[in-house]
């Protein structure tokens, strides 16, 4: 078995060999880490997409916005992933952003889990039909995850979400009560002798 | 009153650096202390008469087993060397985690004799091998077969049996990744398991001699005195492995610099110091005079700093004896003041280490933030402004932005990986191809580009919108960025000019280790000996603390 700190530095090297500079190597040796860490095909698509990058054409977007559709050719994942973590602090405000025509999409998204883990958020993404959700970088959980991870994807629209429970408050209040169990009521003498107790707190 | 912590930019420079020594600190200290009350067992021992074959060694302590297994191989005299492109050693050792079952063994046999062209498992934790120093190897053999003791003059002229010539962990060659055995407590503190692996291998050399002696003559073979086996260590072949991992490890780096820089500070701060740390202190400086009349080294470059320190330390002394009150106040900090002034680099930090050794309650706590989460700090906080970057920068690496890199002789060298070995290598960019491969090492280099860019670039602008402009810069930037929270994260100097000796970047890993006499083979790479005068593993429950100061051949 490959271990995790072979992966890193290997997929390092061989994107500066690619032809990203030192800093993004780094970036990418540890987003291809966390994939393959999840089980997800980090390696498989990353070896794809540079074998695929000799021959053909791949877009950068230095710059976010809502909307950001590729007419020509598709999206590198890699520096669209680049883009997404340097700026994710100002995109946090614009809530849903859409994508048109990325290549290697799983890439795209291990830089997008990362975000998650610097914003704080739960980010919910869209590849076409597939749906996947990153939780603050401590995990990956999609309704796809025994299928083939599509080479491009047509769409990828993100939704940051904001940080709510994902239960109601009746299944809240409920186990509430139960743990109520745990308490001691307390006697008077002890509540004469707890913190701030028998003074004026006006003084 | 209050003593600073010394600037980063006088300690983080290289010549301070390669200068550093064990302490109490070092990782092999802190291993044995770790460790000192698990049980220890020679659990395999199954070798021919000639000494070869396979041996397993444990610590163990509840339902935790960390197991070394060894295998001894017979190999021709010409395929011995300690280069890292050999590909036979005398012997080969992994550490297993658990007990290794005998379907374990059968696969590290295959495996652990061919070392990097060998697969490990998450279940092996470190790597190493070794060979045998034939001239005392066959000496001992030879002597305790007879009868005999070994001659000591000859020993103490290399001090171990066996040098290991590699030691690899996290995660390389398929061992387990750092992160699967973080949690667990008595390996929160650097290559600890490397320092296991290095004190098991200790033994089994011992062992293997007494075997070997035996076989060769049962009637009057002698086993090797346990005081000398005490008095012998293990040797260690290092090369430039070792220099990027400091560069490429910065908090890691900063944690280890900062806990001594922190003992050295509270020690300082101390207003009276009790009699019996102030002798321990003495005592310690005078024993450790015979680790220095027995630093053997044909390296001029390191016989001149052994010189210089061994006058230094005498010089020392000497005020101590005649000028000096351990009953005055802040008497380490008046001592700290006087090496500055009167003392080499060398020598100031030998003194450093050894005034660590009374003060347990000031060093215990600091072992425990040696290591570092690396991973914590990796991003870059990108929303941040370019002015508040310049700033880190003017005001993290003065002299860094004083050197001029268009200068030859300041941009002479640079750093790749060898595509024969998957080792760091250091060439002239003038004189050898491949510069346009260099690693990025130059760290000195690369932040002075990076302030040049800066100073053209508007001072509101984010990091995020200059980085979309300034890619190859980014490896900088983020540097830039831990320096600002972890100060002695980076190295105060060019580690491409000139006059770079890269034996300093070595030193300075090797004496956290705890690695004693130094011996440069060349700029490049040196032998060390580690363990030399340790406890062996029977005597592990109660030792002398101060066991480094008292080697006796």
């Amino acid at each position: 078995m490959i271990s995790l700190s072979e992966i890193e530095t290997t997929v390092k090297r061989a994107s500066k060999a690619a032809g990203y500079s030192w800093g993004v190597s780094e970036e990418t040796g540890k987003c291809i880490r966390l994939l393959e860490l999840f089980s997800l095909p980090g390696i498989k698509h990353l070896n794809e997409y540079f074998n695929e990058k000799i021959k053909s054409k791949f877009e950068n977007l230095n710059r976010i916005s809502e909307n950001n559709p590729s007419i020509n050719n598709p999206y590198c994942p890699i520096s669209l992933g680049v883009s997404f973590l340097d700026q994710i602090n100002l995109l946090e405000n614009l809530k849903k952003i859409e994508f048109k025509n990325v290549a290697y999409p799983i890439i795209f998204i291990s830089f997008i889990s990362r975000s998650s883990e610097v914003i704080g958020k739960k980010i919910y993404v869209k590849i076409d039909e597939k749906k996947i959700l990153l939780n603050l970088n401590v995990n990956i959980s999609s309704n796809f995850i025994d299928q083939e991870f599509p080479k491009k994807a047509d769409t990828i629209q993100v939704n940051l979400l904001e940080n709510e429970d994902n239960f109601n408050k009746h299944e809240w209040n409920n186990l509430y009560k139960l743990s109520e169990n745990t308490f001691v009521e307390e006697s008077d003498r002890l509540k004469e002798g707890a913190a701030g107790a028998g003074l004026t707190d006006n003084d | 009153m209050k003593i600073e912590l010394r600037s980063p930019n006088k300690i983080m420079k290289l010549s301070r650096l390669g200068s550093f020594h064990q302490s109490k600190l070092s990782f092999l200290r802190s291993f044995l202390n770790e460790f000192k009350e698990w049980e220890y067992k020679r659990d395999l021992f199954d070798l021919n008469k000639n000494g070869f074959g396979e041996a397993v060694y444990s610590f163990r302590k509840n339902n935790r087993v960390y197991s070394l297994v060894c295998f001894a191989n017979e190999i021709k005299d010409e395929e011995r060397s300690d280069r890292v492109i050999a590909t036979k050693w005398d012997a080969a050792f992994t550490l297993h985690d658990g007990v290794p079952t005998k379907k374990d063994i059968v696969r590290l046999k295959n495996e652990v004799p061919k070392q990097e062209v060998g697969r490990l498992s998450y279940k092996e934790l470190t790597l190493s091998r070794a060979n045998k120093s034939l001239r005392i190897y066959n000496h001992v053999v030879e002597n305790l077969s007879k009868g005999k003791q070994p001659d000591l003059n000859l020993l103490s002229k290399v001090g171990y049996l066996y040098r290991t010539t590699a030691v690899y962990g996290s995660g390389k060659f398929g061992l387990a990744d750092r992160f699967r055995i973080k949690n667990r407590k008595e390996i929160n503190g650097p290559f600890r398991l490397e320092m296991m692996l290095v004190y098991l291998v200790r033994q089994f050399t011992f062992d293997q001699v007494n075997h070997v002696a035996y076989h060769k003559n049962p009637k009057t073979a002698v086993k090797l005195d346990n005081n000398i086996c005490k008095n012998l260590g293990i040797g260690n072949s290092t090369g430039l492995g070792m220099a990027p991992f400091i560069v490429n490890h910065p908090t890691l780096l900063n944690n280890w610099i900062l806990s001594r820089e922190t003992a050295l500070k509270k020690i300082r701060e101390i207003k009276n110091v009790k009699s019996q740390d102030s002798a321990l202190f003495l005592e310690c400086v005078k024993k450790s005079l015979r680790n220095i009349t027995s630093w053997n080294t044909d390296s001029e470059y390191q016989q001149r700093k052994i010189s210089s320190l061994l006058n230094d330390v005498r010089k020392f002394l000497n005020f101590i004896d005649q000028d000096f009150n351990f009953e005055s106040e802040y008497p380490f900090n008046r001592i700290y003041q006087w090496l500055e002034d009167n003392t080499c680099e060398e020598c100031i930090e030998y003194i450093v280490s050894i005034m660590m050794e009374p003060y347990n309650d000031i060093v215990n706590p600091l072992i425990k933030e040696m290591s570092s989460d690396e991973e914590k700090y990796f991003n870059i906080p990108t929303y941040r402004k370019v002015d508040e970057l310049r700033n880190i920068i003017e005001s993290k690496y003065p002299n860094i932005l004083d050197i001029n890199f268009e200068e030859k002789e300041n941009n002479k060298n640079f750093w790749f990986i060898s595509k024969n070995k998957e080792e760091p290598r250091l060439a002239d960019r003038f004189e050898e191809h491949g510069s346009e491969l260099e690693q990025p090492l130059a760290i000195a280099r690369d932040i002075k580009k990076l302030y040049i860019k800066l100073l053209n670039t508007k001072n509101n602008l984010t990091v995020a919108e200059f980085l979309s402009l300034n890619s190859e810069l980014r490896h900088v930037v983020r540097r830039a960025f831990i320096v600002e929270k972890f100060p002695y994260s980076e190295i105060q100097d060019n580690t491409i000019g000139k006059d770079l000796m890269p034996i300093d970047m070595l030193r300075l890993k090797l004496s956290f280790f705890g690695a004693l006499k130094f011996d440069p083979r060349s700029d490049k790479w040196l032998r060390i000996c580690m363990f030399q005068g340790a406890p062996l593993p029977n005597e592990l429950k109660s030792y002398d603390e101060q066991w480094v100061y008292k080697t006796n051949i």
